[in-house]
C-alpha cells in the first residue's frame, strides 16, 4: 500500500489505483470529462491535471498510477491555471446553447465551467460546427456540442462490444461518428447518453421534454427482463418521463438495457383505466362493484378443480401472493406462474436460479450456453460475460443458434443431441469444463420452455454433475430467466398444488371444458384460443392479448405505479417504489385481490400492504432480505412428476425472443420500441432502393 | 575549426559513391560487426553511455541511458527496436540522405543497437513520402539478409535478428514515438499516455525503444572507433558529429556533417555560402526545425550549435534543421504558416492541442494583417502557455514555441503591423 501526500494529507492508498482515485480517497475532488471508472483511461481531456512534486509539468491524474512517496497538490496556482485553460479550450468551440440543450442542469461541462472556468470568453474567432450523426431512434446527436472525450467510443467498444463508433479526421476536425452512416446496433446504446458528459448524445424520445429540476426521482426496479436492473424513475405529474440506471455493483453496475429505459412511453398507451365486463360478447365499461360482482357470480358454487390462475411476467410478489391465497380459499390448486411452460422444478431453488450470480460471472473461466441468446434475453448479464471475456482466458461455447454475443462463441451444435454428448462426457468441450477452475453453464428458456424442457433440464443437471460445475463455494448451474416476476412466483409457490394442474394442464382443461374459470394476473403471452369457453378474468395494466379475450377486465397498476417486491434471476429480492398513481380507476393489484376476496366472502387476512408483507415474509423469509442472494442447495432435481423427464427432441434450440424490443405489454404499447423494431430488427429485409 | 574528413561518419552523404553493399563495405560499414557483437550487450551500452551520444531526433535524450531502460532479461515477451524514420519536421532532411545514400549505416546500426538491447527485431517506420529512400533501404536490407549480415545467425554471431521496413502514410504526428508505435500496430496514429513507457510496454505490448535514424546509424562507428574518439568531438555532454540541414535564405542550401558545437555563423558561412546578401542581411534563424523558437540575428552572431548552448538562449537544437530568414521575410507570416502546419497536424486527441492550435493559428492570421490589439499579443502568449506542457505529447509544445519565440524577439514588429493596419482602417 503506497503512502502518498495529497495537499499535505498523508494517506495510504491501495496499490494499482491512479492518482485521481487517490485524490478522491483523500477527499479532494478532481474535475474530469474523459475519465470514467468503468472505461479504459484515455487521458485526453486534460481537465484532471494536478501538480506532482519534482515533475516538470502537471500530470494527468487519471492516467498516472500511484507510487510510494508521491507528493500531489491539487489546489495550486499552476493547477488552477491548467484547469482554467482546459476549460477555456473546451468552450471555445462549444456552442454554449445551454438554454436549448437537454443536458442543461445535469451537464458536466456546465457544472465544471461554473466551478473552474472564467466568467467570460476571450475567443473572438469563428466557431466550429459539426454535422449531426444518425444514431437511430434512441440516441439523439448534436455533435457541435461534442468535446471529443471519447467516452462513447470506449463504451461502445469495450462494454457494448459493438465497434461502430470511432473518431475520424484529426485536429479540430476530429469527429465522433459511426464511420459509415449506420445506426447503433446495441441493446445498451442508452448508456451512451449517460456516459456523455455534455449534450452531444441525448435521449431522442425524451428530447425537449423536461428539465432535471422539474422531475421527481423514485427508486425502482426494471421489469423489462429478469435481471432486476436498479433504476430511477423520473416523473413529472402523472407521467414517467425517463428511466435511468442506479448503481448496483452486484446486478447492473451502472448500466441498463435499452428496453427498460425507453419503453416507458408504453406506460401511457393502451392502458386499462376502468373495469370492463363482457356483455353480449362485447366488453362494456363497468364499475368496480359490477365487475367484482360478475366474478363472484361466476365463481359461486364452482368447484375449485374447475378454477385456475395464471400469473404473468411482470407481476410483483405481493399480488401473486394475494392471488395464491384467493385461489387457496377457493379450493383450487391449479395455478402457475410459468406462462411459457418452462420446465424448472419449483421445489428445488437451484433448478431455476442463476446460481453463480451475475457478479460471479467475473470469476468464471469456461461458459456453456444452452439454448439462450443472453444478448437479447438479459443484455446486462451478457455485458458481464463480455467484461469477463475482456479480462482474458474465458472460453465460451454454445448449443443453439449462432448469435453475435459481442464475444467469441464456439457453436457446438444445435440442440439436445449435442447436450447429450456432454452428459456422457464424450464431447471435447466437456473436458474444457472439467479442467476449468470455475466452469458454468447457462440454460435459457429456448431450451426449457418447450415440450421436452424437463428432459433438457435433467440433461443440463447431468452435465453440471458430470463436468464438475458444482464445487465447494461455486455453483456453475444457471438458468437464465426472462420474466421479471418469474422467480418470485416460483419462490412463493405460485405453482400447481398437489394434484393441481400446471400451465399445460390448465390450457388442456380449458380446451376440454374441464376448467371453467381462469384468472389471468397480467398474463399476456398465451394464445387466447386455448381458453375455449372458459370464463376469463384479466387483471393487468395494458389492453394486450389477455384483456382482449377476457370476460371481466380489472385495471391494475404497472410496476411504476405500485410498491412491489421483485426477485431477479439470482433470487435477489428488491423493492420497487410507487412513482406515480395508476391511471383512472385502476388500483394497486394486491388491493384489487383483497377487494375481490371480500366479495367472495373469504376476505384475505390483511388490510394494508404492510400486513400483506408480514404474511409474505412469514411464508418466505427471502422476500424480507432485500438485495441479498441466498445460495441454493444443490439438491436432486431433473426427474419431475407431472412433466416427466422423458426423452429429448432433436429439434434445434431457438431463443424465445423474436424481437428484443417487444416482449411484454409495456414494450408492445411503446411507440419508441416500435421504432426500434423498425430500425434494428426488420431493416434486414430492406434493399438499397428502399424508401 | 571544421570537422576533419577523418572524423566523418557518413562518408556518402552526397551520393557520390555506391550506396549498395559493395560500396558500403568499401567505406568500412559492416566491418567486423561480429566483433562488436562479441563484446556483449552491456559493453555496447556502456560504450554508448561513455560516448555521451544524445538522441538525434530532437529531444536530445542520452541514448545509452535510454537503452539501459530496456529489461536485462526477457519475461517471455520479445523486445523490439523501433527506428523512427518518419522524418517530417519542416526543414529537416538528414535521415532522408542517410537512407538514400548510406542505408547500410542504418541497417548495421539496427543490428548493433538491437543486439545491445536484446531485441529480436527492428521495425523501421519510414515516412510515406520517401519512396526512393524506402526502395533503397529495402534493397539494403535485402542485401544484408542475402549476405547473412542480418537474419538467422547475423554476421555469424549466432544471434538471430530481423529488420522490417514499414511505410507510414504521411502524418507528422506519427513521428512522435508512441503515435508511431500505434500506427505501426495498424491503429490510428495518436500518441499514447506515458507511463507506461515504451521500454516497459511498447510495440505490440512488448518492451521497445524508439530511436531516430541518425542515432542508430552512428552507433556502429562509435563502437568501432571508440567512445573516446566520439566524446572528444564537440563539447562535454554535447559530443560527436551531427548532420545539419541548412535551408532558407542562404546562397547554397545543404546538408552537412559537422562537429557539435560549431558556431551557427561559421556553419552557415563555411558550408551554405553565407546568408543571401551577407550576414548583415540576416533577420532571424530557426536553429532546429520548425518546432523550436526562432533566434534574432543578435543571438545568431555568437551562439554555438549544440543542445545546451541553444537551450541557454531559450531555443533548442531540435533536429538541427537550420532555417535562415533574411530581411525580406515577413516573420509574422512565416510563423503563422508554421501555426497552420501544427493545426493541420494535430491529432485531435487532447483538448489543449486540438482546440489551441486552431485558435493560435486564427489569431496569427489576423496578426499577419495587423488586425489586432497589443493586448491580444499578451493573450496569444497566454494561450501558448495554456497549451504548452498540458498535452499528451510534445506537439502542443512544438506549436507553442515558434509563437513564443516570435513574441519574445519581435513583438515590436507585430505592434508596428497593428498600428499601420489601424491607420489604414482609419483612413478608409
Amino acid at each position: 500500500m503506497p503512502k502518498m501526500t495529497i495537499d499535505g494529507i498523508e494517506i495510504e492508498v491501495p496499490a494499482g489505483i491512479n492518482v485521481l482515485q487517490a485524490c478522491e480517497l483523500a477527499g479532494k475532488e478532481i474535475p474530469r470529462f474523459c475519465y470514467h471508472e468503468r472505461l479504459s483511461v484515455a487521458g485526453n481531456c486534460r481537465m484532471c491535471l494536478v501538480e506532482q512534486e519534482k515533475a516538470p509539468k502537471p500530470i494527468a491524474s487519471c492516467a498516472m498510477p500511484v507510487a510510494e512517496g508521491m507528493v500531489i497538490k491539487t489546489d495550486t496556482p499552476l493547477v488552477r491555471k491548467a484547469r482554467n485553460g482546459v476549460m477555456e479550450f473546451l468552450l471555445i468551440n462549444h456552442p454554449l446553447d445551454c438554454p436549448i440543450c437537454d443536458q442543461g442542469g445535469e451537464c458536466d461541462l456546465q457544472d465544471q465551467a461554473m466551478a473552474y472556468g472564467r466568467g467570460f470568453s476571450r475567443y473572438a474567432e469563428e466557431k466550429r460546427a459539426v454535422t449531426d450523426k444518425e444514431f437511430g431512434p434512441l440516441v439523439k446527436t448534436v455533435m457541435t456540442r461534442c468535446i471529443q472525450c471519447t467516452r462513447c467510443i470506449r463504451f461502445a467498444t469495450e462494454i457494448a462490444g459493438t465497434e461502430t463508433l470511432g473518431g475520424v479526421s484529426r485536429g479540430e476536425h476530429l469527429e465522433i461518428t459511426t464511420y459509415v452512416e449506420k445506426t447503433l446496433d446495441s441493446e445498451l446504446s442508452g448508456n451512451l447518453i449517460d456516459v456523455c458528459p455534455v449534450g452531444a448524445l441525448t435521449s431522442k424520445p425524451y428530447a425537449f421534454t423536461a428539465r432535471p429540476w422539474e422531475l421527481v426521482k423514485t427508486d425502482s426496479i426494471d421489469v423489462a427482463d429478469a435481471t432486476g436492473t436498479n433504476i430511477r424513475l423520473d416523473t413529472r405529474g402523472r407521467e414517467v418521463l425517463r428511466v435511468l440506471p442506479r448503481l448496483n455493483e452486484d446486478v447492473n453496475e451502472e448500466w441498463m438495457a435499452d428496453k427498460g429505459r425507453f419503453n416507458v412511453d408504453g406506460l401511457m398507451r393502451q392502458r386499462l383505466d376502468r373495469p370492463y365486463v363482457r356483455v353480449d360478447g362485447k366488453l362494456k365499461p363497468a364499475t368496480w362493484t359490477e365487475a367484482l360482482d360478475a366474478i363472484a357470480a361466476k365463481l359461486k358454487g364452482l368447484d375449485g378443480k374447475k378454477i385456475a390462475a395464471i400469473a404473468g411476467d411482470l407481476c410483483d410478489a405481493e399480488s401473486m401472493f394475494a392471488l395464491k391465497e384467493v385461489m387457496t380459499s377457493l379450493g383450487s390448486g391449479n395455478l402457475d406462474c410459468r406462462q411459457d411452460g418452462a420446465a424448472v422444478d419449483p421445489k428445488v431453488r437451484a433448478s431455476y436460479l442463476f446460481n453463480t450470480t451475475i457478479a460471479g460471472i467475473e470469476k468464471a473461466d469456461a461458459i456453456l450456453l444452452i439454448g439462450t441468446n443472453p444478448r437479447w434475453e438479459a443484455p446486462i448479464v451478457n455485458a458481464r460475460i463480455r467484461k469477463r471475456y475482456l479480462k482474458g482466458g474465458l472460453k465460451v461455447a454454445a448449443i443453439g443458434p449462432k448469435y453475435d454475443l459481442t464475444y467469441p462463441v464456439d457453436v457446438l451444435g444445435a440442440g439436445a443431441d449435442t447436450l447429450g454428448q456432454f452428459a456422457n462426457g464424450s464431447h471435447a468441450f466437456a473436458q474444457v469444463l472439467k479442467d476449468a477452475k470455475a466452469p458454468m453453464l447457462i440454460v435459457g428458456m429456448g431450451a426449457l420452455a418447450r415440450p421436452d424442457g424437463a428432459a433438457i433440464l435433467a440433461q443440463a443437471k447431468a452435465v453440471a454433475d458430470a463436468c464438475g460445475l458444482i464445487k465447494e463455494g461455486w455453483n456453475g448451474f444457471n438458468v437464465l430467466q426472462t420474466a421479471a416476476g418469474r422467480v418470485a412466483g416460483l419462490e412463493l409457490g405460485f405453482v400447481p398444488k398437489q394434484g393441481g394442474r400446471d400451465i399445460a394442464g390448465i390450457l388442456d382443461g380449458t380446451r376440454k371444458g374441464e376448467i371453467e374459470f381462469v384468472y389471468l394476473l397480467g398474463a399476456d403471452e398465451i394464445d387466447p384460443s386455448h381458453f375455449g369457453k372458459a370464463f376469463v378474468v384479466y387483471q393487468g395494466h395494458h389492453g394486450d392479448r389477455g384483456a382482449h379475450r377476457a370476460d371481466v377486465v380489472l385495471p391494475g397498476a404497472a410496476y411504476t405505479e405500485k410498491d412491489g417486491t421483485y426477485m431477479n434471476l439470482e433470487g435477489r429480492a428488491q423493492l420497487a417504489m410507487l412513482a406515480i398513481f395508476p391511471p383512472g380507476e385502476a388500483k394497486e393489484d394486491w388491493a384489487i385481490l383483497r377487494a375481490l376476496s371480500e366479495k367472495l366472502g373469504k376476505p384475505l387476512g390483511y388490510d394494508t400492504l404492510d400486513q400483506l408483507r408480514t404474511k409474505l415474509y412469514q411464508a418466505n423469509k427471502r422476500f424480507q432480505r432485500l438485495n441479498a442472494v441466498e445460495p441454493a442447495f444443490w439438491e436432486d432435481f431433473g426427474h419431475m412428476g407431472s412433466m416427466g423427464a422423458g426423452s429429448t427432441d432433436a429439434k434445434p434450440f431457438a431463443s424465445p425472443i423474436a424481437n428484443y424490443y417487444m416482449t411484454d405489454p409495456i414494450s408492445r404499447a411503446s411507440a419508441t420500441m416500435a421504432e426500434c423494431t423498425e430500425a434494428f430488427v426488420s431493416p434486414k429485409k430492406k434493399t438499397g432502393t428502399h424508401g | 575549426m571544421a570537422l576533419q574528413d577523418k572524423d566523418r561518419i557518413f562518408l556518402n552523404l552526397y551520393g557520390q559513391d555506391d550506396w549498395k553493399l559493395a560500396g558500403a563495405r568499401r567505406r568500412g560499414i559492416w566491418d567486423n560487426t561480429k566483433d562488436i557483437l562479441a563484446k556483449g550487450r552491456d559493453a555496447i551500452v556502456n560504450e554508448i553511455k561513455a560516448s555521451d551520444l544524445r538522441g538525434r531526433g530532437g529531444a536530445g535524450f542520452p541514448t545509452g541511458l535510454k537503452w539501459s531502460f530496456m529489461p536485462k532479461a526477457s519475461d517471455g515477451r520479445p523486445a523490439y527496436l523501433v527506428v523512427n524514420a518518419d522524418e517530417s519536421e519542416p526543414g529537416t532532411c538528414k535521415d532522408r540522405e542517410i537512407m538514400r545514400f548510406d542505408p547500410h549505416t542504418l541497417v548495421e546500426g539496427c543490428l548493433v543497437a538491437g543486439f545491445a538491447m536484446g531485441c529480436t527485431a527492428a521495425y523501421i517506420y519510414i515516412r510515406g513520402e520517401f519512396p526512393l529512400e524506402c526502395k533503397n533501404l529495402q534493397t539494403a536490407i535485402d542485401e544484408a539478409y542475402a549476405a547473412g549480415l542480418i537474419g538467422k545467425n547475423a554476421c555469424g554471431s549466432g544471434y538471430d535478428y530481423d529488420v522490417f521496413l514499414h511505410r507510414g502514410a504521411g502524418a507528422y504526428i506519427c513521428g512522435e514515438e508512441t503515435a508511431l508505435i500505434e500506427s505501426l500496430e495498424g491503429k490510428k496514429g495518436q500518441p499514447r499516455l506515458k507511463p507506461p513507457f515504451p521500454a516497459a510496454c511498447g510495440l505490440y505490448g512488448c518492451p521497445s525503444t524508439v530511436n531516430n535514424v541518425e542515432t542508430i546509424a552512428v552507433t556502429p562507428t562509435i563502437m568501432r572507433r571508440g567512445a573516446a574518439w566520439f566524446g572528444a568531438l564537440g563539447r562535454p555532454k554535447n559530443t560527436g558529429t551531427k548532420l545539419f540541414c541548412i535551408s532558407g535564405h542562404v546562397n547554397k542550401p545543404c546538408n552537412v556533417e559537422e562537429e557539435m558545437g560549431i558556431p551557427l555563423k561559421e556553419l552557415i558561412e563555411r558550408h551554405a555560402g553565407g546568408v543571401r546578401g551577407g550576414w548583415d542581411n540576416l533577420l532571424a534563424i530557426i536553429p532546429g526545425g520548425a518546432s523550436v523558437p526562432l533566434l534574432p540575428k543578435s543571438i545568431c552572431d555568437e551562439v554555438l550549435m549544440d543542445f545546451d548552448s541553444l537551450r541557454a538562449v531559450t531555443s533548442g537544437l531540435g533536429t538541427a534543421a537550420v532555417i535562415v530568414m533574411d530581411k525580406s521575410t515577413d516573420l509574422i507570416e512565416a510563423i503563422a504558416r508554421l501555426s497552420h502546419f501544427y493545426m493541420h497536424e494535430s491529432c485531435g486527441q487532447c483538448t489543449p492541442c486540438r482546440e489551441g492550435t486552431g485558435w493560435m493559428y486564427r489569431i496569427m492570421q489576423r496578426f499577419v494583417r495587423g488586425d489586432g490589439k497589443s493586448a491580444e499579443i499578451d493573450m496569444l502568449q497566454d494561450i501558448t502557455k495554456q497549451v504548452e506542457g498540458h498535452t499528451i505529447c510534445a506537439l502542443g509544445d512544438a506549436a507553442a514555441w515558434p509563437i513564443q519565440g516570435l513574441i519574445r524577439h519581435f513583438r515590436p514588429v507585430i505592434e508596428e503591423r497593428m498600428s499601420q493596419y489601424a491607420l489604414r482602417r482609419a483612413a478608409e
